[in-house]
Parts: C-alpha cells; sequence; structure tokens
C-alpha cells in the first residue's frame, strides 16, 4: 500500500472525489493553478479542468458565501480557507447562513459544502498561522465538525465529508501535514514514511463522521483528544508508564459519546487535552458531557490540558503548546486523585 | 475557437515558460495626466482613475503639472530611504535562510511606496500599513536596532515575541500595529481619520492594502465610510500584480482598482508606484485635500512585486521567472538614482559609497540587536509576558493559569 503524507491523502481524497462526481468543485485562494500554498491541490487543476479547480479571489467571506449559492444550484463545492486563522470574515456566511439554511427553509434548501482549512499551532507562525477555532463551529448548529489525526483517517473522512449533505468544516493540522508531532520540537522531524497510519489505499474508501477511533487502549484514564495532540497525548501515555486510553475524537459534531462512555466507565478517570484556549474551548462541552453520562463511574475529578487564554504567541510557542509534562502531569493527578 | 459552455475562471496573463509582454499596458507618458485643484468635484476628475500619474520621464527628467519640484536634498533623502530599505531587506532574507528569522517578507521593487508616500505627510499623521510597507519606519526615524530585535523575536522585541517578523507596531512613530489578517486596518484607518476630523484636529491618517485584499469586505467598509463622512483619509491599494500566486485579474479583472472609488464619489487616482516623485506629489495633494477638509482621497498605487511572496513562497512555480525585468515601469530605486545622476546631484561613486556606509550601518545594528538575544537560544520576552496585555490587567484565570505554568 502506498505511503502518503496529510497533504498527499488530502489530493488524493479531492482527486478520487472530482472523478466520482462532476459535481464536485474545489477553489479558495491560489488552490488553482498554484496548486495551494500547501500544495494540497497540487496538479487537480491541470488533471480536471480550470472550471473545476480554481483560484478564488481573496475573500473568505466571498469563498464561503459563493459555495452557498453553488450548493443550493446542485454543486457540491469544497472550498479551501488557506488559514484557519483566515475564517473568521466568512463567520457570519458560515455560523448564520451555512449553518441555518436547511432549518430556516422547513428543509426545502441546503448546501452541502465542505470547508477544509489549515489549522493549529507549532510551525512557529505566531496567533495568525496558528489558531485552533473549532469551538466557535462546534457551537453553531447546523454545523459538522472534523478533524482528523493522521493520513488515513484524513482521506476516508474528508471523502465522507464532501458526499455529506450537510456542510461539514473540515480542521486540517497543518503541523502534522508531513509527519506525526508528539510535541518535543526539539526532536528531528518526524516523516509519515514509516507510520502505519500513513499507508492509505489509492482508492475509494470513507470514514463515516461521528465515530472516534481508540488510538491507543489502555485501563487507567480516558484521554479524549484530536489533532496534533493525538500524538502528544500517546507519547505522554506510552512514555509515563501510565496505562492511558487515547481517544481521538476525528469528529467533534457528530461525537462519538457511545465510544467515550464505553472508555471512561471503564477507567473510571478522564482527561481531556486539546491545543485550543481553555475557556468555553470544545474540552468544556466534553467534560460536561462525560460528567452528564459518567459521573457515577468517576473516581477524580476530570482534567483538562489545553492552551492558555491567550493568543498563541510566537517566540514562546512551546510556553503555550500543550507539553507531553502537561499531558503526563494531568493523567497522574487524575490516576492518583 | 469555439468557447466551451461552462463556468469562466480568469487566468493570469504569463505563467512559468511565457514570455512577458507588457506592451497591452498601453502606459500614458510622463506628464500627461492634469493636476486638478484639490477642492475638484470628484466627477471632474474620472479620468485620473483610468490614467497613471507619472512624473519620471524615460530620460531621467521630471516633468508635468505633478512634478513636485522637491529640493535634491529631499530626493537625495529619499533614495537614501530606499536603498537601505534594499539593504536592510537582503540582510533579513540572508538571516531568515540561515534559521535567524522564522520568517521574512521583502519590498524590492516596491521601497518608492512607502517611502515617497510617508515622506509626503507629517509626522503627527498616522500609519495603518500592511507587513509590505516597512520602509514608513526609516522615513519617521526609527532605530534599526529595534526592527530588528523585533524581526528576530527578541528579549527586545517591543512587541513581545507575539508576532512573526514584519508585523511591525511603533507608537512613538504613530504606525499602527500590522495584523496578519489582510485588510483589517483599512476601514480601521477610516474610523482614526474620523476621530481626527471629530476632535477638529487636522492630521491625516493613510493606510495601504494589495491588489488581492481589495476583494476583502473590509475593502469596501472602508471606502464608503470614507466617502460619506469625508474622512481625512488617504486609502492606497498596492497594485503589484500578485496575491502570492494568484493575479491581480481575480481581484479587479480588466479594471483598475482607482476605478472603483469614482463608485463611491471620492476623488480616485491612479499612480506610478515606481515613480518617487508622482507618488510623493499624489500623496501630498490628498494630504492636502484631507486637511482642508475636503475629505478622502482614494489611489492606487500601480507597481510589480519583484520578490516571492515571502520567505514561504516560490514564485517560479506561477509566474515567468524574470517577468519583473520586463516590467515598463523599471526599477524604483535606478529611476530615483538616474533623475539625481541627472540633476548633476549625485553620482554613481556616490551611490556605491552609501550602499556600502548604509550595508555597514545594517551589520553593524544587526550585531547590536543580536546582543539582546536571538530567535533561537533567546532570552525572549520573558515567561510571563505571555499572560500579559491580554486584557489591561490579567484576570483571575488567567493568574491561575500563569501559576500553573510555573511563573
Ligand atoms: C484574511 C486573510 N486571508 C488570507 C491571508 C493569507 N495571505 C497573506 S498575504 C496574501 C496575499 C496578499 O496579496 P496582496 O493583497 O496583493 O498584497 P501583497 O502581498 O501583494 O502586498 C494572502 C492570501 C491573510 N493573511 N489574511
Ligand atoms: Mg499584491
Amino acid at each position: 500500500m502506498p505511503q502518503m503524507n496529510i497533504i498527499q491523502s488530502v489530493n488524493s481524497a479531492l482527486d478520487i472525489i472530482l472523478e466520482k462526481d462532476s459535481k464536485v468543485c474545489i477553489f479558495g485562494e491560489d488552490v488553482g493553478y498554484f496548486g495551494g500554498v500547501f500544495r494540497c491541490t497540487d496538479g487537480l487543476q491541470a488533471k480536471y479542468g480550470k472550471h473545476r479547480v480554481f483560484d478564488s479571489p481573496l475573500s473568505e467571506g466571498g469563498i464561503v458565501s459563493t459555495a452557498i449559492g453553488m450548493g443550493i444550484n446542485g454543486l457540491r463545492p469544497v472550498a479551501e480557507i488557506q488559514f484557519s486563522d483566515y475564517i473568521f470574515p466568512a463567520f457570519d456566511q458560515l455560523t448564520n447562513e451555512l449553518a441555518k439554511l436547511r432549518y430556516r427553509s422547513g428543509g426545502e434548501y441546503w448546501a452541502p459544502v465542505t470547508v477544509r482549512t489549515p489549522c493549529g499551532g507549532g510551525i512557529r507562525g505566531g496567533h495568525y498561522h496558528s489558531q485552533s477555532p473549532e469551538a466557535y463551529f462546534t457551537h453553531t448548529p447546523g454545523l459538522k465538525v472534523v478533524m482528523p489525526s493522521n493520513p488515513y483517517d484524513t482521506k476516508g473522512l474528508l471523502i465522507s465529508a464532501i458526499e455529506d449533505d450537510d456542510p461539514v468544516i473540515f480542521f486540517e493540522p497543518k503541523r502534522l501535514y508531513n509527519g506525526p508531532f508528539d510535541g518535543d520540537h526539539k526532536k528531528a522531524a518526524l516523516k509519515w514514511d514509516t507510520h502505519p497510519k500513513g499507508e492509505v489505499p489509492e482508492d475509494y474508501y470513507s470514514i463515516p463522521l461521528g465515530e472516534a477511533a481508540i488510538e491507543r487502549a489502555g485501563s487507567q484514564v480516558t484521554v479524549l483528544t484530536y489533532g496534533t495532540m493525538v500524538h502528544v497525548a500517546r507519547e505522554a501515555a506510552d512514555s509515563s508508564g501510565i496505562d492511558a486510553e487515547v481517544i481521538d475524537l476525528r469528529s467533534l459534531v457528530p461525537l462519538d459519546m457511545d465510544t467515550i462512555e464505553a472508555s471512561v466507565q471503564k477507567t473510571g478517570r478522564c482527561v481531556i487535552v486539546h491545543e485550543a484556549p481553555k475557556t468555553s474551548g470544545f474540552g468544556g462541552e466534553l467534560s460536561a458531557q462525560v460528567q452528564e453520562s459518567c459521573f457515577y463511574h468517576l473516581e477524580a475529578p476530570i482534567v483538562r490540558v489545553t492552551g492558555w487564554d491567550t493568543p498563541f504567541p510566537h517566540s514562546l510557542e512551546w510556553h503555550y503548546f500543550p507539553s507531553q509534562e502537561r499531558v503526563i502531569e494531568a493523567m497522574k493527578k487524575v490516576v492518583e486523585d | 475557437m469555439s468557447k466551451k459552455k461552462t463556468l469562466h475562471v480568469p487566468d493570469a496573463p504569463f505563467r512559468p515558460g511565457d514570455k512577458p509582454n507588457f506592451k497591452d499596458l498601453n502606459l500614458p507618458k510622463a506628464g500627461e495626466a492634469e493636476k486638478p485643484d484639490i477642492s475638484v468635484d470628484p466627477s471632474e476628475i474620472r479620468d485620473l482613475a483610468f490614467s497613471l500619474v507619472r512624473v519620471l520621464d524615460d530620460k531621467h527628467k521630471a516633468v508635468g503639472p505633478w512634478n513636485p519640484k522637491l529640493k535634491p536634498s529631499v530626493l537625495k533623502e529619499g533614495l537614501r530611504h530606499m536603498t537601505l530599505l534594499r539593504i536592510f531587506d537582503d540582510r533579513m532574507l540572508t538571516m531568515q535562510r540561515q534559521g535567524k528569522l522564522s520568517f521574512y517578507m521583502k519590498s524590492l521593487g516596491e521601497e518608492a511606496v512607502a517611502i515617497a508616500q510617508g515622506m509626503a505627510l507629517r509626522p503627527d499623521d498616522i500609519l495603518f500599513p500592511s507587513y509590505r510597507q516597512p520602509g514608513l519606519q526609516f522615513v519617521r526615524g526609527r532605530d534599526l536596532v529595534d526592527m530588528i530585535c523585533h524581526c528576530i523575536t527578541n528579549s527586545k522585541d517591543n512587541v513581545k515575541g507575539r508576532q512573526m517578523p514584519v508585523h511591525y507596531s511603533w507608537k512613538e512613530g504613530n504606525l499602527v500595529s500590522i495584523s496578519s489578517p489582510v485588510g483589517t486596518q483599512f476601514p480601521q484607518a477610516v474610523g482614526c481619520a474620523m476621530a481626527s476630523a471629530y476632535k477638529g484636529e487636522d492630521n491625516v491618517t493613510i493606510s495601504w492594502l494589495g491588489d488581492g485584499t481589495a476583494a476583502e469586505g473590509d475593502f469596501h467598509y472602508a471606502v464608503n465610510f470614507a466617502s460619506v463622512y469625508k474622512a481625512p483619509v488617504i486609502l492606497n491599494v498596492v497594485n503589484n500584480q500578485w496575491a502570492i500566486s494568484t493575479h491581480k485579474n481575480f481581484s479587479s479583472g480588466d479594471a483598475t482598482f482607482a476605478s472603483r472609488g469614482i463608485a463611491y464619489d471620492l476623488p480616485s487616482i491612479r499612480v506610478d508606484g515606481n515613480d518617487f516623485l508622482a507618488l510623493y506629489s499624489v500623496t501630498s495633494w490628498a494630504a492636502e485635500r484631507a486637511r482642508k477638509g475636503e475629505g478622502a482621497t482614494f489611489i492606487e498605487v500601480f507597481t510589480y512585486r519583484a520578490e516571492a511572496h515571502s520567505t514561504s513562497d516560490d514564485p517560479t512555480r506561477y509566474r515567468p521567472k524574470d517577468e519583473w525585468k520586463s516590467w515598463p515601469l523599471g526599477d524604483p530605486l535606478e529611476r530615483l538614482k538616474n533623475h539625481l545622476i541627472d540633476l548633476g546631484e549625485w553620482s554613481k561613486t556616490e551611490q556605491k559609497k552609501l550602499e556600502k556606509e548604509l550595508d555597514d550601518l545594517v551589520i553593524k545594528s544587526y550585531k547590536e540587536a543580536e546582543k539582546h538575544g536571538t530567535l533561537n537560544d533567546g532570552p525572549w520576552a520573558s515567561e510571563e509576558t505571555l499572560f500579559e496585555d491580554v486584557y489591561k490587567k490579567p484576570p483571575r484565570h488567567l493568574r491561575k493559569q500563569r501559576q500553573e505554568l510555573g511563573i
């Protein structure tokens, strides 16, 4: 089976779906001729033509709003927002329009739009190339929100997202594009070429939205996480000797509460890890839901390990980025409590 | 050839492998554009939105009604700043390649923009630039060491290591903090100008954004508010033909950017962005209008982005390698230099000497800056600064998080 990194697996998913469905078109800033600033759409314009994979004006509000119009009129657009930090000019169109169209029209209209956007830190990008804005969107009924952590899942989830008739915001943790990252920035950068999840079939396959994956089975504590932090949490578990069960949520909305409940009921302990700031982060929602459904199984308070409630800094990036040490400390605290 | 019936998608005129040819630009000659009175009715000068204000002609002479007739000393000052900017950019790029800066963006080919326009303003005029106008700081005398400390993100970076390089902020110089989300500064500049008018002050606000960015909603908010409130603001679209890999055809089609101002009833002028004198002159005119209560001016600065978008970019993938060499409006620095030489005020030897002097200055400043730390080894802004300035005073939850981090 071929090894792919996440850029290649995104490209492969898009390639397959362009081939399969003539109603799919892909557009966004620099995605056409150039193939995207991260090269995710490389070669696709040349292969499928200018009207199927094209550059857009530099206008996120314009991109999302026209994608909605295309979706209303029978297309299945895949829009790219160059960095998720730049999604906010499109916020009104995403949260008030795309999210509510089906509901407000009594089910008459909808727009099957997928918005792909790189997110997260660890690339020295300062606060405008590092944010994790997923919680703004999980808070908006009508949007599905996905964030994969490896090449295999990326392809399968992206195909599902595009084929889904509901709008999906598809976050791609950019620090993982070229290789897994366990949070140790001093170590030489790893590649996906030896990682089992870097094995990606060339052909069509899909992974349903709303199913979490058990990244590492364990008995002592459940770690709920997604995106880059899956790798940080996994390494924290492996190196600490704590037998943690690390769950990669993959999809935040819909959320796989069955897998989460089964795990927490088994371990009786729960740590939640994400890069985004703590206050009103998705971890707050997870914590509340676990508490609501597993209260009598919990043997210790749930602990969150998150980015601080500050903008994402540049020089102090590694003081901000949740470290393995912080994850280990939280797991210990929860296990020993 | 029959057109296939499907969605129209524009293209760039030239791609890698093509031989660029800019004959179709139909550039007016230097000196041709008329110069109106500052109280002119915008509807009378619509021509200026389709023409091009040029002062320096092909023989290096300053011609026509827009000639600002600057003293040689002022021209020399402009040349010095432009030369410094080019040398500074080169040095920073070299250091970025060596891993000493996390990122960098040059202004090659666009040096005249910030420098001529900045020099045409008063020090109390307020600047809302994009990342492509660092030259403003030279005009206002910013210490090079301070600029470098920001670029190498060390302990003396006045923005405390929070932003990527070239996202300067400089309160003393009235340069408002540069943001990455493009275009956000444009309507803010209008509000800033509205506040000056409100307070009865006669300073002017000026802002810049790129051809690509002119597609953002913020662009339209700005021009509309500027027109409605006759705000004392100068709004510039720097049309350097490219927005990363996206040609300006995706932002304006064949229309000029300047022509957009007409619909908002603003005096709208297209100016040769590689012509120091033309830029200076148009900006002075706009500033005078603003100061005298005539309201906003809209300017398209017509130029070419000669370098990669940033250090993360490789333009050979999307445009002909030497496209800049064919750019019919030349190199702004060479043009100003040749004008001074033509006036008998400057020589190639003097330019060489100046370059050496400024190169030494940049190297010396760089060494001085490194005394305050480096990107990779620090010292950086201290750890506790992570939690400062989120709010005026850290609330309880931030104080608690700070303790959690052990600082
Ligand atoms: C809102 C937003 N969207 C996207 C980006 C990414 N980006 C940075 S610069 C740039 C191109 C800007 O081109 P232009 O406005 O022409 O200015 P130039 O770089 O040519 O000076 C893009 C797409 C951004 N910084 N902000
Ligand atoms: Mg541009």
